[in-house]
C-alpha cells in the first residue's frame, strides 16, 4: 500500500461526507446545525443522484487494505467511473433541474436541481482523478510513477476543463437557435452576417466586413513590426553602435505597460487636443481632427507596441547565424553585399515568416489599443466585446465572432508552427567561438540605423509621456501641472478610525496585485511541470499534449473572456463574478510562456541528473524539488514575473470578467478612457509601470541566483557532458 | 523503500524487450547476474546495453518480460523504489550541491537523519579517498574526484545492486585505468552485486566475473573473459573481442575431437569446439598469436609484409596473403621485416578459432 493511494481515499471519503458539496452561490439551506450540505447528506436529503459516488469511493478500499494485486484496476474503474458519473450528473442537472427536457421524460422529475459545484465536490473530483492516474501507474503506466502520471492527469483534465469545456461552449452558443431558426441555421446565418465578411468598401461606398478590417490591419500590422524588428536586430547585433543596452530596455517595456497605455499616449500627441495638432493648428492653420482615431491609430499603436516583439524574435534568430558561415562567404571572395544577400538573408528567411505571423496573430488578439484608438473602425476583437457588453447584448453573435477570429488565429498559429517547424536554418550549436558576425554594407547599415533609430526615440518619448502626462492639469488646454490625479486615484486619509484608503483605484489596485500574486506561482509551477513533462518524460498522446497546452496561447483573450462568461455562468461549474475565475483565466492564459520558459530551460539540463535522483531513491516530488528547482531558477524568475505582470497588463479577458467586487486596474483605467478623463487614466498606468518594475526586482531577489560554481577564476569548467549512449 | 539487512542481490531477465514504436532495442533477452558478481554489457553503441542497464534501474520500462531483483518481480516497480543505484556516464553530480551533499542526497530522501547521513557520508568519501573534501563543490573537482564523489553517492546507499554505465569514458588513459582497478577492488570487497556497460573490451576483460556482449537488441554471447577471449561464438563476438583477423576457411576433416582447417595455403590441425558444424567456416586469428618465419612449412601462409612499423615495446604488420589481409602484433621481435620482403606466418594454435560464416547458423 502506497501512502498516497490511502491519502487520496480519505481526502475522497472527507470530501464527500464532510465538505461542503456547493458553491459559494449555493441556493441550498444548510442541513445540519447550520453546517452546509455535503455530497452525502444532499445525496440523503434531494439530490439521490450524488449516492453512487460513494459506491466508486468504496470500490478500491478493500484492495488497497488488502494490498491487493488488483488495487491497480480498481483505482481505475473507481476513478473513471466516479469522475464519469459526476460529469454526467453536474451537466445533466442544473439550476432548474434537468437540463434537458428529455432527461425529465426518460427518469421522471426530480425535486429539485443543484447550484455550480463548491469545495466538495471539486476535491472529490480530485480524488476520483487521482485514483485513475494512481491505478495507471499501478499498472505500469509511465513506469509505474505516481507523480508523473497524476501530474499528467491534473493537466489534462484542468486545461480540459478551463481551455476545451470553454472554447466548445462558445461553439455551441452560436449554434442557439434564434428566433425561428433552428440551430445549424443559426450558427450559418450568423457566421455568414454580411458585417463580418462585407466586401463593400471595395466594390461600393458601404462598410467592409470587420474579418478584413482584422486581416488588414493584422498583415499590416505584421509587416511593419517584422521590417522594424528586423533593424533592431541588425542594429543590435551587426553594427557597433553604442547604446545596445537602451535597445535592450525597449525590448522590456512592453512587457510591463498595459496595452492600451501607448494608445494614451498617442492621444496625447496626435488627439483632438494633443501637443503635435495643436502646435500644426496654430503655426500652420491645419484644422484638428480626430484623424488618429481608426486605422491609422490602431496601427501606430500596435506597431509600437509589437515591434520590440518582432525584435526578440529576430534577435535569435540574426544571432542563430553562425557567424563562420559567413566568414566563410567571405573567404570565398564574396563582398559584403553579396555575403549579406547571398546568405545571411537566405537563412533568415523564415525567421521573417516566424516574426511576421507573430505581429499578425498579436494585432489579431489585440484589444485594448483597437478599444482606444479604433474609432469607427471595428475589429473582430471589439466587436465581440460590443456584442456582449453593449446594448446588444447578443452572446450567439459573440460566439460567433469568436469563431472567426478563433479560426484567424490558431490558423495563423498552425502556419506559423509548421514554419517554425520545418523552415528554420538557424542553428545553435555548443561550439565556443563561431567567429565574430560580419558588418553590415555600409548603405544598409545606414538604412537600418535611419529606420531603427528614430523609432527608438519615438517610443522612449511616448514613454516619457506617460509618466510626465499624468502631472498635468489637462492636456493640451491646461497644461499647469497638478498632483490632482494621483490624489483622486491613490488619496490616503487618516481620521479617528485610522487610515482610510480614500482613492478611488485602491480598490482595483488592490484586487489586481492580489489576483496577480496568487496567479503568478500557480502559473510558473503549472507551467514548469508541463515543461518537466515535455522534456524529461516521454508518453503515448505527447504531441497532443503539448499542442494543447500551447494552443491557449493562440487563443484570443476576448475569445476567452467571452468563452469564460459562456461557459462558468452555470452549473456544473459557475465561477462568474469571483475573483477565482480571474485567476483560473490567467493561469491558463500565461502558461504557455511559463512553458517555453521551462523547456528551454530544462533542455539544458542533463537528463542523468534527475535519472540519478531517482535511482538515488529520491521520488519524483523530491527530485524536482531538490534538483531540478534549485538550477531552473533563472526559468523560475522569468515564469514567475512574465505571470505576474501579464496578470497585471492584461485587459482583453479581463475587461469581460471583471465584477464589481472583483474589479481589475486595466478595465479600471479603459473605463476611466472612455469617460475621457485621460489625467487618471495616465497616472494610473504609469504607477502600473513602476509598480511592475519593482515587482521584478522583488522576484528576482526572492528567488535568487542558482549556485552551481564559486565566482573563483581558478574553478576548472567541468561541466558535466552530455550522454550519448 | 524496504530494505533488507542482506545483501542478496541477484539479478534475472526473463525474456525482456523494450520497443520504441517500431524499433526494437532489446528483443527478449534473458541472462542471471549471480549476487556478488560483476557482469559485464559489452558492445557497440547501439546494441541495447545501456537500455538493457536503465531497465534494471527502472530508468526504462519493460516493454514484455519480466525483470526479477534479489529473487522479486521488480517489472513493474518505478526506480525509485528500486534498491539499486547508478553510476553514470556523466557522473551527474548535482551542481548546486557540495560534495557531502551529493553523497548524503539518497540517505536524505530516504528519511535517514542529518547526524547519521553526514557520518555515513563521509565513510564513503574516505573509501573512495576523498575526505576532505566534503565542501567543494563539483565543479571544483578533477574529472576523476568527480567520478568517485559519483561512486560514493552510489556506494553510501548499500544498494542491492550497483550499476555502471560506462564510467570511465570520460577520462584520459591513464586514470581510466586506475579507477577502473579502483572500482573493481571496491566491488569485491565489498561483495556488491555489479552490473557494468562498456563499449572498450579491454575494460571490459578486466573488471568482470562474467561478460555479456550485445549485438542488434540480443544477447551475441555470455561467458568468462577467458570464455570470450578464447572460445568466441561468432564472427562479430571475435572481431569485437579483438581478433582483428578473420578469414575465410574451410574444414576437411573431422576426427577424434580435432578438426583440420584450410585457409590460403595454410593448414592447421585444431581441437574440435561445438560452435560450428559447417564446413564453410571463419577463421579467427589474434594478432598477436602470428609471427613471421622465413622457412616454408604446411602450417604456414606465405605472405608478403606491406607495412612495418615500429612501436617501442613492439612491432606491427600489416601482412598480404592468399586468404587476406593480416595485422600482427609482435612483441618478441626488436627489428622489423623490411615492407616488400616475402616471409611465413606461423600461427599458435591457442590464438586461432574457428567461427560460423557470417550468416550461417553454429
Amino acid at each position: 500500500m502506497f501512502r498516497s493511494h490511502l491519502l487520496w481515499l480519505i481526502v475522497g471519503w472527507i470530501a464527500w461526507t464532510i465538505a461542503p458539496w456547493y458553491g459559494f452561490a449555493s441556493s441550498r439551506q444548510p442541513i445540519l446545525g447550520g453546517w452546509p450540505a455535503s455530497g452525502l447528506l444532499a445525496g440523503l436529503d434531494d439530490a439521490p443522484w450524488l449516492l453512487p459516488l460513494g459506491l466508486f469511493l468504496a470500490l478500491p478500499v478493500p484492495f488497497v487494505a488488502t494490498r491487493s494485486r488488483l488495487v491497480g484496476p480498481a483505482l481505475v474503474v473507481a476513478g473513471a467511473g466516479g469522475l464519469g458519473w459526476m460529469m454526467l450528473q453536474g451537466v445533466a442537472i442544473i439550476h432548474k433541474g434537468w437540463a434537458w427536457p428529455f432527461l425529465a421524460d426518460l427518469f421522471g422529475p426530480i425535486a429539485a436541481g443543484q447550484p455550480g459545484m463548491g469545495f466538495g465536490a471539486m476535491a472529490t473530483a480530485l480524488a476520483f482523478l487521482f485514483f485513475l492516474t494512481m491505478g495507471l501507474a499501478a499498472r505500469g503506466a509511465m513506469k509505474g510513477d505516481r507523480f508523473t502520471t497524476g501530474a499528467i492527469g491534473l493537466l489534462v483534465a484542468s486545461i480540459s476543463l478551463f481551455v476545451f469545456w470553454p472554447v466548445s461552449t462558445v461553439f455551441s452558443q452560436a449554434m442557439l437557435p434564434d428566433a425561428d431558426m433552428s440551430g445549424p441555421a443559426a450558427l450559418i446565418h450568423r457566421l455568414t452576417a454580411k458585417d463580418i465578411w462585407s466586401l463593400g468598401c471595395v466594390t461600393g461606398t458601404t462598410r467592409c466586413g470587420v474579418v478584413w478590417n482584422s486581416v488588414v490591419l493584422g498583415t499590416l500590422c505584421g509587416v511593419i513590426t517584422t521590417v522594424l524588428g528586423l533593424a533592431f536586430a541588425l542594429v543590435a547585433t551587426r553594427t557597433t553602435f553604442p547604446y545596445q543596452r537602451l535597445l535592450r530596455l525597449l525590448s522590456v517595456l512592453p512587457i510591463i505597460t498595459p496595452p492600451f497605455v501607448i494608445g494614451l499616449a498617442v492621444i496625447l500627441l496626435f488627439g483632438r487636443n494633443g501637443t503635435v495638432t495643436l502646435f500644426l493648428a496654430e503655426n500652420f492653420g491645419l484644422t484638428a481632427t480626430r484623424w488618429i482615431y481608426g486605422l491609422p491609430g490602431i496601427l501606430l499603436t500596435q506597431t509600437l507596441a509589437f515591434t520590440p516583439i518582432a525584435f526578440l524574435v529576430l534577435i535569435g534568430v540574426v544571432q542563430g547565424i553562425a557567424p563562420s558561415m559567413e566568414e566563410a562567404a567571405q573567404t570565398l571572395r564574396a563582398g559584403r553585399w553579396q555575403t549579406f544577400r547571398r546568405v545571411t538573408w537566405p537563412l533568415m528567411r523564415p525567421g521573417l515568416a516566424n516574426a511576421f505571423l507573430v505581429g499578425f496573430i498579436e494585432s489579431l488578439a489585440d484589444f485594448g489599443n483597437p478599444l482606444v484608438m479604433g474609432g469607427g473602425y471595428e475589429v473582430l476583437s471589439t466587436k465581440i466585446f460590443y456584442a456582449v457588453v453593449g446594448a446588444q447584448n447578443d452572446p450567439g453573435r459573440a460566439a460567433a465572432l469568436g469563431i472567426v477570429l478563433l479560426a484567424l488565429c490558431i490558423g495563423a498559429f498552425l502556419v506559423q508552427r509548421r514554419w517554425v517547424g520545418t523552415g528554420s536554418y538557424t542553428t545553435v550549436g555548443g561550439k565556443g567561438f563561431a567567429g565574430t558576425p560580419a558588418e553590415l554594407p555600409r548603405w544598409l547599415k545606414n538604412a537600418v540605423y535611419a529606420t531603427a533609430l528614430p523609432w527608438a526615440a519615438f517610443t522612449f518619448l511616448l514613454y516619457g509621456l506617460i509618466l510626465y502626462g499624468g502631472f498635468v492639469e489637462n492636456w493640451g488646454r491646461n497644461n499647469t501641472f497638478t498632483l490632482r490625479h494621483y490624489v483622486t486615484a491613490f488619496g490616503l486619509d487618516w481620521n479617528q478610525y485610522g487610515l482610510l484608503w480614500t482613492g478611488r483605484a485602491w480598490n482595483s489596485l488592490f484586487t489586481t496585485l492580489e489576483v496577480s500574486a496568487v496567479s503568478a506561482p500557480l502559473t510558473a509551477a503549472m507551467g514548469l511541470i508541463t515543461a518537466y513533462l515535455l522534456v524529461r518524460q516521454r508518453f503515448t498522446g505527447q504531441a497532443t499534449f503539448e499542442f494543447m497546452t500551447m494552443l491557449s496561447f493562440a487563443i484570443p483573450g476576448t475569445v476567452i473572456g467571452v468563452a469564460y462568461i459562456l461557459a462558468f455562468n452555470q452549473p456544473p461549474v459557475e465561477l462568474t463574478g469571483t475573483a477565482a475565475i480571474l485567476v483560473v483565466c490567467f493561469v491558463f492564459r500565461n502558461m504557455p510562456v511559463a512553458i517555453r520558459a521551462g523547456v528551454a530551460a530544462m533542455s539544458q539540463l542533463d537528463k542523468n541528473l534527475d535519472e540519478c535522483a531517482l535511482t538515488l531513491g529520491a521520488n519524483s516530488a523530491q527530485t524536482i524539488r531538490r534538483v531540478i528547482m534549485p538550477l531552473l531558477r533563472p526559468a523560475i524568475v522569468a515564469a514567475l514575473v512574465y505571470s505576474f505582470v501579464r496578470a497585471i497588463t492584461s485587459v482583453s479577458a479581463v475587461i469581460f470578467l471583471v465584477s464589481a467586487r472583483h474589479d481589475m486596474a486595466t478595465s479600471y483605467i479603459v473605463g476611466r478612457v472612455e469617460i475621457g478623463d485621460f489625467g487618471l487614466a495616465i497616472a494610473y498606468s504609469s504607477v502600473l509601470v513602476v509598480l511592475m518594475g519593482l515587482a521584478i526586482i522583488f522576484i528576482q531577489w526572492i528567488v535568487g541566483e542558482r549556485r552551481i560554481a564559486r565566482p573563483t577564476p581558478h574553478a576548472p569548467a567541468a561541466r558535466p557532458q552530455e550522454v550519448a549512449a | 523503500m524496504t530494505r533488507t539487512d542482506q545483501k542478496i542481490g541477484g539479478v534475472e531477465f526473463r525474456s525482456v524487450s523494450r520497443r520504441y514504436g517500431k524499433v526494437t532495442a532489446v528483443d527478449a533477452i534473458s541472462f542471471k547476474v549471480e549476487p556478488g558478481t560483476l557482469v559485464t554489457l559489452l558492445g557497440p553503441s547501439g546494441c541495447g546495453k545501456t537500455t538493457t542497464l536503465r531497465m534494471i534501474a527502472g530508468l526504462e520500462a519493460a516493454s514484455e518480460g519480466q525483470i526479477l531483483i534479489g529473487g522479486r518481480d521488480v517489472t513493474l516497480l518505478p526506480a525509485t523504489d528500486r534498491d539499486v543505484t547508478m553510476v553514470f556516464q556523466s557522473y551527474a553530480l548535482f551542481p548546486h550541491m557540495n560534495v557531502l551533499d551529493n553523497v548524503a542526497f539518497g540517505l536524505e530522501v530516504s528519511g535517514v537523519p542529518k547526524v547519521q547521513r553526514e557520518e555515513q557520508a563521509m565513510a564513503g568519501l574516505a573509501m573512495v579517498g576523498l575526505a576532505g573534501f566534503e565542501t567543494r563543490l563539483p565543479s571544483e573537482l578533477s574529472g576523476g574526484q568527480q567520478q568517485r564523489v559519483a561512486v560514493a553517492r552510489a556506494l553510501v546507499l548499500e544498494p542491492e545492486v550497483l550499476l555502471f554505465d560506462e564510467p570511465l569514458s570520460n577520462l584520459d588513459a591513464k586514470l581510466r585505468r586506475k579507477m577502473r582497478d579502483d572500482i573493481r577492488e571496491l566491488q569485491s570487497k565489498l561483495g556488491l552485486t555489479s552490473v557494468y556497460v562498456t563499449h572498450d573490451q579491454e575494460e571490459a576483460l578486466a573488471v568482470s566475473d562474467r561478460i555479456i556482449v550485445m549485438n542488434r537488441a540480443v544477447i551475441a554471447q555470455e561467458g568468462t573473459p577467458a570464455d570470450l577471449y578464447r572460445r568466441p561464438v561468432s564472427r562479430f563476438v571475435a572481431d569485437f573481442m579483438g581478433i582483428s583477423n578473420l578469414l575465410d576457411g574451410t574444414v576437411t576433416r573431422r576426427a577424434e575431437g580435432r578438426v583440420t582447417a584450410h585457409f590460403g595455403e595454410a593448414v592447421l590441425d585444431l581441437p574440435e569446439t561445438a560452435i560450428t558444424r559447417a564446413d564453410e567456416i571463419t577463421v579467427a586469428i589474434r594478432p598477436q598469436a602470428i609471427r613471421l618465419a622465413t622457412e616454408p612449412g604446411p602450417d604456414r601462409l606465405p605472405v608478403t609484409v606491406r607495412k612495418a612499423t615500429y612501436l617501442g615495446s613492439h612491432l606491427e604488420y600489416v601482412l598480404d596473403s592468399s586468404a587476406g589481409e593480416l595485422f600482427v602484433v609482435d612483441p618478441t621481435s626488436e627489428t622489423p621485416v623490411p615492407p616488400g620482403s616475402s616471409a611465413w606466418a606461423t600461427f599458435r594454435h591457442e590464438g586461432v578459432a574457428l567461427v560460423p560464416r557470417d550468416g550461417q547458423v553454429a
